[in-house]
């Protein structure tokens, strides 16, 4: 039972943290070019 | 988001469209191009929106960096200001679904030890960890719902989102009370499982309906319209269209559009007035003549005084009459909530009879009312609220992959009943831009095609750039020339290897456009110039046919023109319809109880698309034609249209299926239901049951544009 107590506590925990990310990158406009983002990568960094 | 948009206060911030930005190649040439521009601070492209965002200091303005910009190898324009931040419709549904899924995942987690037996203290403390994370998160994630339902219920109507509410609001209420009594059952895991799957398939649909728009925002023009006007001193300055004032003189270049009415002064062209008139044949035009906004200068560069601006152009004439007819069209109720007006009333009917009943039966009022709320929760319409979304996503992905974009949400439903099509002749049955004849093409001796090749390319007039498409697809070299000149009105003049060429306007001038290439010492040949119908008009409008839709042409165009059309497609036409004609017809067949589809590209057509039941443009559209229609199809051929009208139809069948899936479940659980059987693991697994199977038949329609 005890063991309970401390799981429910971290589960939530982790999901939480999961959710504040999501929330932090929707305020940063990191939702705002997918497109871009994707090519990005492919960018070479100058010499 | 602020943080980012925070810009220091002697920079200023200009938005640019690049309509050709395509891959990280041109994204890093351009950031690291104008990136050393001096005066810029920092430019950023953004790929989605094909748009560079460049912070400069006040020695640089938007013209400089579209030059900047051109030196690069892109043709940029500065965006016009109402389409620069334009709202997305899925970014506000995406925190509520962050907010709904996180909490319905962490209830179930809770549920499923209830379920599986939890007892006394230990399902008491579950029962309240689960309220104090579903509460917040309903009266957070359940706001889309709870608004659009409060709004249909204050205007005396009901949506698909009174039933959803309601359902919610009980469960979570009936919920609540059952915690603090130490009750058996709480619902909170399939209130939010509802939300969470609902929002999914609002989300979706709000993506697919994000990507149409920013397709057709791409094809619309996003230079500021405006001028040169030209000065006292005879300096040329930029004037927007909104700035021009009757009495200024614009300088309009070949291969302008004009800003404004006015009447020529000094000069002589001919201009293409087929976006306004529908008109195919370019009207010559002499000192003296009257101009219209809108038109297209095709031969020499031209002055212009103008004599109407802004408000009182023809162009704005039509935009009142299209303002009028939208509203007839808003009234349109869309079928998932003409599907709540019957379905809404029957299950809150039943759940009443439930209570009367267990209360005639002797139950308790606390287990009455218990059964009926029950009832409201396992009847809370989730497939029904996806039965329409996901099928028009999956339809509208289907049809953008075709090349063609769905605009409106309830484009699909209007579409599938049209049993009536009136077809605009120039743009639309046709390509709308003069080609050159193919049997004059395969005259051309191999070094001929390759000096016109090299000739047009130096010009940027219509009928150069026509001839240069045409003949690329030849793969031919272009020869090399030297002292190449263009002379506006006349032609493109040059020496190849030693002998004159030109590329010019042919003696005589008649009534046909053509083109002749002179070379020293051959025949000149002439190359006529021709609007054609688009490729697969006649299978297009025979597989219309097989459809049921009847097809006729309704031109602005002169008789003439229209006639040969006609002939040539085996329609009947109906010629001079001016805009206000257009939408007459339109009104008048609409009133005899015909379901019309209206396809049209240019301003002209403007009203008659906004009136019709549904309406379809070509991307080459005029940007009135391209906001006014519900459908864009961005491709030549025009059998486009029949396949859209099938896949509208398919649609429209699969949504029937959704529904008639969603009230079988329905007819199984509501008995359950009333007699009291229905436990939150029962509406759980029934909920998300009939919602996979309404999304596994929506996908079927994957491949309904083929």
């Amino acid at each position: 039972m005890t063991v309970l107590l401390l799981l429910i506590p971290a589960a939530l925990a982790i999901g939480g943290v999961g959710l504040a990310a999501f929330f932090w990158a929707l305020r940063n406009g990191q939702f705002e070019d997918p497109d871009g983002n994707a090519a990005r990568i492919l960018i070479e960094d100058e010499e | 988001m602020t943080a980012l948009l925070k810009v220091a206060p002697a920079l200023e911030r200009t938005v640019l469209a690049v309509p050709s930005i395509h891959c990280a190649g041109c994204m890093s040439k351009i950031e690291r191009g104008l990136g050393v521009h001096a005066g810029v601070a920092s430019a950023r492209v953004n790929l989605s929106a094909r748009s560079v965002t460049v912070e400069h200091d006040h020695s640089l303005d938007a013209h400089d960096l579209v030059h900047a910009l051109a030196e690069l190898g892109y043709e940029a324009q500065a965006r016009r200001d109402e389409l620069a931040p334009r709202l997305s419709a899925a970014r506000p549904l995406l925190a509520p679904l962050a907010v709904a899924g996180f909490a319905a995942m962490n209830v179930m987690l809770l549920s499923v030890s209830v379920w599986s037996g939890a007892g006394g203290s230990t399902r008491d403390l579950f029962h309240w960890i689960s309220a104090a994370i579903a509460v917040p998160a309903i009266a957070y994630a359940g706001q889309p719902f709870f608004r659009s339902a409060w709004k249909a219920v204050r205007h005396g109507s009901t949506n698909m989102d009174v039933p959803i509410s309601l359902g919610v609001l009980i469960a979570t209420g009936l919920s609540l009370y059952e915690t603090v009594q130490h009750g058996e059952h709480a619902w909170f895991d399939g209130a939010l499982m509802l939300l969470t799957f609902l929002l999914i398939g609002r989300v979706l649909d709000a993506m697919m309906r994000d990507r149409a728009r920013a397709g057709v925002d791409a094809l619309l023009s996003q230079a500021a319209q405006g001028a040169m006007v030209v000065g006292g001193s005879g300096g040329l300055t930029w004037v927007e269209a909104s700035k021009l004032t009757p009495g200024m003189v614009m300088r309009v270049a070949t291969g302008e559009r004009l800003a404004a009415d006015g009447e020529i002064v000094t000069g002589a062209s001919r201009f293409d007035q087929s976006l306004l008139t529908g008109e195919s044949a370019p009207i010559p035009l002499h000192t003296g003549d009257a101009a219209l906004a809108g038109t297209l200068n095709l031969e020499a560069p031209v002055d212009v005084r103008v004599s109407h601006a802004g408000h009182d152009t023809t162009l704005a004439e039509i935009a009142r009459l299209m303002e009028a007819s939208t509203q007839s069209r808003s009234r349109y109720v869309r079928i998932a909530d003409r599907a709540a007006r019957l379905y809404a009333p029957a299950v809150h009917s039943l759940a009443a009879l439930t209570v009367v009943g267990w209360l005639i039966a002797g139950a308790s009022l606390y287990q009455a009312l218990v059964t009926g709320v029950a009832v409201l929760i396992i009847t809370c319409p989730c497939a029904l609220g996806l039965a329409v979304p996901v099928a028009q996503v999956v339809a509208s992905g289907a049809l953008m992959r075709a090349g063609i974009m769905v605009k409106d949400g309830s484009a699909l439903e209007r579409l599938a009943g049209v049993d009536r099509a009136l077809l605009d002749k120039t743009g639309t049955l046709t390509l709308g831009r003069p080609l050159p004849d193919p049997a004059a093409l395969l005259a051309l001796a191999p070094d001929e095609a390759a000096v016109a090749i090299a000739l047009a390319s130096h010009s940027r007039h219509p009928l150069s750039r026509a001839l240069g498409a045409s003949l690329a697809k030849w793969n031919l070299a272009a020869a090399a020339l030297k002292d190449v000149s263009e002379s506006a009105g006349e032609g493109v003049f040059a020496r190849w290897q030693g002998l004159e060429v030109s590329l010019s306007r042919p003696q005589g001038g008649g009534a046909t456009m053509a083109a002749a290439l002179r070379i020293e010492g051959r025949p000149v040949r002439l190359i006529p110039f021709s609007d054609r119908l688009r490729p697969d008009c006649g299978s297009a409008l025979a597989q219309l046919d097989r459809l049921g839709v009847e097809c006729s042409i309704l031109s602005g165009d002169r008789p003439a023109a229209v006639g040969e059309i006609a002939l040539q497609t085996g329609l009947t036409a109906q010629a001079n319809a001016r805009p206000a004609e257009k939408q007459a017809v339109v009104a008048r067949l609409r009133a005899s109880g015909r379901k019309v589809l209206v396809v049209g590209d240019g301003l002209n057509d403007g009203p008659a698309l906004a009136a019709a039941d549904a309406s379809m443009a070509p991307g080459s559209a005029s940007d009135v034609g391209l906001q006014a229609a519900d459908l864009v199809f961005v491709q030549d051929s025009l059998i486009a249209l029949p396949r859209a009208v099938r896949a509208a139809r398919r649609t429209m069948a699969v949504v029937q299926q959704n529904f008639a899936l969603a009230i079988g479940y329905n007819l199984l659980a509501v008995p359950l239901a009333m007699a009291g059987l229905v436990t939150p693991l029962v509406a759980a697994v029934a909920m998300s049951a009939s919602s996979l199977i309404v999304v596994a038949n929506s996908l079927r329609l994957v491949s309904a544009a083929k």
